[in-house]
């Protein structure tokens, strides 16, 4: 079939077929949603990095003199509540992998397009009840909404933060579902399981912990708004319920929701270090198992963050040896990407600088992780900047390291447009200095006691020196954040259009022009090859513009 | 919305108004939904499974105080609702039964069968309710008291902070129960209006199945929580 043309004489695409508002929020391609999404965890990013900033900046001076100590209470609350649930969980699986699963496995688009409009929909729903929150004066949880403090002591907005998070988990879910449908039921033909691209493995993982671990967290929310409104009792200590089931019933989801977000950052990291190595995934099967095992194990370490909360020493055994067993599939996955790098032919483009910045930090943030699931340290450290730098590592440094790696490398795929290679390089070097400032101190800190949620800590002013480092360091990371954002929206006008495969790299996605059009493929395509195929490409990555 | 080539199978095309354009064929736009819809009913034995933990923990704790609630309700208004929902998976069952063979009024009949005893339900559910609300049953009421002593044990009183744990999680799971029900009356309007129009037979009733489906397991739900609920300790 021939291509279609505009009457301007250009190739019709996904993004010139149609104009108009209508057009965009009534759409059920989903390549449009991706882009939904991407304004929105893009608007949520920032707001959650402005909270992130303020109380940087109320930590420069041991003193709590920027914010009242309530005000300071609400910052790190909404910061987290913001970056989990409207950044963190929902960011490369509704945008990249939105966008790209489809195209990776040969459909035409997810399974069920309208429910994929709907869990946008959703999730904007979700994000304005969250404004509201945070207009109407804030909550100040904890992004935990332990009981029984949110349930029977705060007189914040809980209700509507808790039912904000409750309807952005069904968003969540629908996404999930949807991923894992598509992906056992859309497959091109020749598409076997063993071909799947890591990112498509990646995803499905992620949406089996979406898929089971989220509706818990949804009706341990409800029953939080319950007890507020209803006065049910069923977290109430004064009435013989138990607060420590409320933490086991919200890390059975939040601790499996780490994996929400580091999985896609793993497929994602795998897709650039092949095709900037030039080789084929160094244990491509068991690197589609260690996903798969991550997702598994995740299920069964959750009370790892309840070790001071009270349970019995035998479960605390139980769940510290679990919590190692996480570190044998990462370990797999660190070691395999290293391996696959081994006598490649590496260079140096921006996608590639963020995927070593991610091995690096997730490595630093997964061995800091054995730290706390051991019994003796985790005691040392709870509660202290440790635990905050720990998890900063796996969620900003390797996160949110492996989001930009992937924006940068199907950037061109998506807009069509060419990013400035020398900027991106700059960004991706502001983002890893800035980060390793910000929160390397923050593990020196905890180790000397440095308590986290603390505003003022006039006590102990030895601190200040690492606090205003961390501070500096987010002041980097902050220009990092920024700088992509203006270069990718420069580039949408005024970048050189992109070839159909810049990256001379493999997989079904740079076999279609760029942008692609509506329905993905002209023709059904039929896979006969192997993922990640790069001895068959003789060409190279082209020498950056 | 246009449809590309791949989406029209030859000599099937007129009846598959209803094959979306992004499937090739209807034997996977068939198997996709179905898949979609039992993963979501994972989600949903998820989501009721965290108060079906909380109700373990708790009876395990607190079982004598447990029996002596869970006896205050009303076992005869609960046998019977028990048995008009099982009634209502029957009559769901008829009418994806009656698509399969093709006799399209009587979907509609059984339908409707379907969401007058749901409703049913919903209103014996409300009486039982009302009757909590009568006797000072609900939590977190200053009001709230339980008379009584628990079970085979004359000389212990009822722990009323315990009884309130007990109605919490009564109001909760059957709250929650209700709500499903509410939403599968709604969806059942919806798919008695469809069938009424003759959009499904032989060849097209996957939304009827999934709808049914989703029923089921709002009935199964019920069939944990009668027992559970109703049923602690109660001897003749």
């Amino acid at each position: 079939m021939a291509t279609a043309v505009l009457e301007t004489g250009e190739r019709e695409t996904y993004l010139n077929r149609e104009y108009g508002i209508q057009s965009w929020l009534l759409t059920v391609d989903h390549k449009r949603i991706a882009l939904l999404y991407l304004m929105g965890i893009t608007f949520f990013f920032f707001i959650g990095g402005f909270f992130a900033l303020l109380i940087r900046l109320e930590l420069l001076t041991p003193a709590g003199d920027l914010v009242q100590a309530d005000t300071y209470n609400k910052l790190f609350t909404m910061h987290g509540q913001i970056m989990v649930f409207f950044f963190l969980i929902p960011s490369v699986p509704a945008v990249l992998g939105n966008f790209l699963i489809p195209i990776m496995i040969g459909a035409k688009d997810l399974a069920f397009p309208r429910i994929n409009l709907l869990s946008w929909y959703l999730y904007m729903i979700a994000g304005v009840m969250m404004l509201y929150t945070i207009l109407n004066g804030g909550v100040d949880t904890g992004w935990t909404f332990y009981t029984p403090l949110s349930t029977e002591f705060l007189k914040t907005n809980v209700v509507t933060a808790a039912l904000a998070v409750f309807v952005a988990g069904f968003s969540s879910i629908f996404t999930g579902l949807n991923f894992i449908v598509t992906i056992h039921r859309m497959r091109a033909p020749g598409m076997t399981w063993n071909r799947l691209p890591l990112f498509v493995w990646a995803h499905y993982a992620t949406s089996l912990i979406q898929v089971l671990g989220t509706p818990v967290l949804a009706i341990s929310l409800v029953l939080v708004a319950l007890e507020r409104v209803l006065h049910l009792g069923i977290f109430n200590p004064a009435l013989g319920g138990d607060p420590l089931l409320f933490q086991h019933l919200f890390w059975f989801y939040s601790h499996p929701a780490v994996y929400i977000m580091i999985l896609p950052g793993m497929g994602i990291v795998s897709e650039i270090v092949c095709c900037f190595s030039r080789k084929r995934i160094f244990g491509y099967k068991a690197m589609a198992m260690a996903l798969l095992g991550i997702a598994v194990v995740g299920f069964l370490v959750w009370a790892h963050h309840m070790f001071v909360a009270g349970i019995s020493l035998y479960a605390a055994l139980i769940f510290s040896l679990l919590s190692y067993f996480v570190a044998v599939p990462s370990a797999i996955k660190v070691f395999n990407w290293t391996a696959t790098m081994y006598k490649g032919s590496i260079t140096y483009q921006t996608p590639m600088l963020y995927a070593f910045g991610f091995v690096g930090l997730f490595t630093m943030g997964g061995l800091t992780g054995l730290f706390l699931a051991s019994l003796g340290v985790d005691v040392h450290v709870t509660d202290t900047y440790f635990v905050i730098a720990h998890f900063h590592y796996i969620m900003v440094g390797g996160m949110v390291m492996a989001y930009l790696g992937g924006m940068h490398f199907w950037w061109p795929k998506i807009s069509g447009r060419m990013y400035p290679e020398a900027w991106g390089r700059l960004a991706a070097l502001l983002v890893f200095v800035g980060f390793n400032l910000t929160f390397f101190p923050q593990f020196v800190l905890g180790y000397m006691g440095m308590p986290r949620r603390y505003w003022d800590y006039s006590h102990s002013p030895e601190f200040q020196i690492l606090n205003v480092l961390s501070t500096a360091g987010a002041t980097i990371l902050a220009v990092g954040y920024l700088l992509p954002m203006v270069y990718f929206l420069w580039s949408m006008r005024y970048g050189k259009p992109a070839p159909d495969n810049p990256w001379n790299a493999a997989g079904l996605e740079w076999m279609i022009p760029s942008p692609p059009s509506t329905y993905n493929f002209e023709e059904q395509p039929v896979v006969s090859w192997e993922a990640y195929n790069y001895d068959e490409i003789k060409e190279e990555v082209p020498v950056a513009n | 919305m246009q449809t590309s080539p791949a989406a029209t199978v030859p000599g099937e095309a007129h009846e598959n108004l209803a094959l979306l354009h992004h499937f090739a064929t209807p034997e996977q736009q068939k198997d996709a939904a179905s898949l979609g819809m039992w993963i979501f009913l994972v989600t949903e034995v998820m989501f009721f499974g965290g108060m079906f933990c909380a109700y373990l923990i708790y009876r395990y704790w607190y079982f004598g105080d447990f029996a002596a609630a869970s006896s205050s309700i009303d076992l005869t208004l609960g046998t019977i609702n028990t048995a008009v929902l099982i009634c209502s998976s029957l009559t769901v069952a008829m009418a994806v039964r009656c698509a399969q063979v093709g006799k399209q009024k009587s979907i509609v009949v059984y339908l409707i069968l379907t969401i007058i005893l749901g409703v049913a339900f919903l209103g014996i559910k409300g009486l039982e309710y009302k009757q909590k609300f009568d006797e000072n049953h609900v939590p977190g009421q200053a009001s709230f008291h339980l008379a009584g002593h628990v079970p085979r044990h004359p000389d212990l009183p009822v722990n009323q902070q315990h009884a309130q744990i007990y109605f919490s999680l009564y109001f909760a799971m059957t709250g929650m129960h209700a709500l499903h029900m509410i939403i599968g009356v709604g969806l059942f309007s919806y798919l008695a209006y469809k069938a009424w129009k003759g959009l499904y037979g032989p060849g097209y009733y996957t939304p009827l199945e999934n709808g049914g489906l989703y029923w089921h397991f709002v009935d199964i739900v019920w069939i944990y929580l009668f027992p559970l609920l109703y049923l602690i300790d109660r001897h003749p």
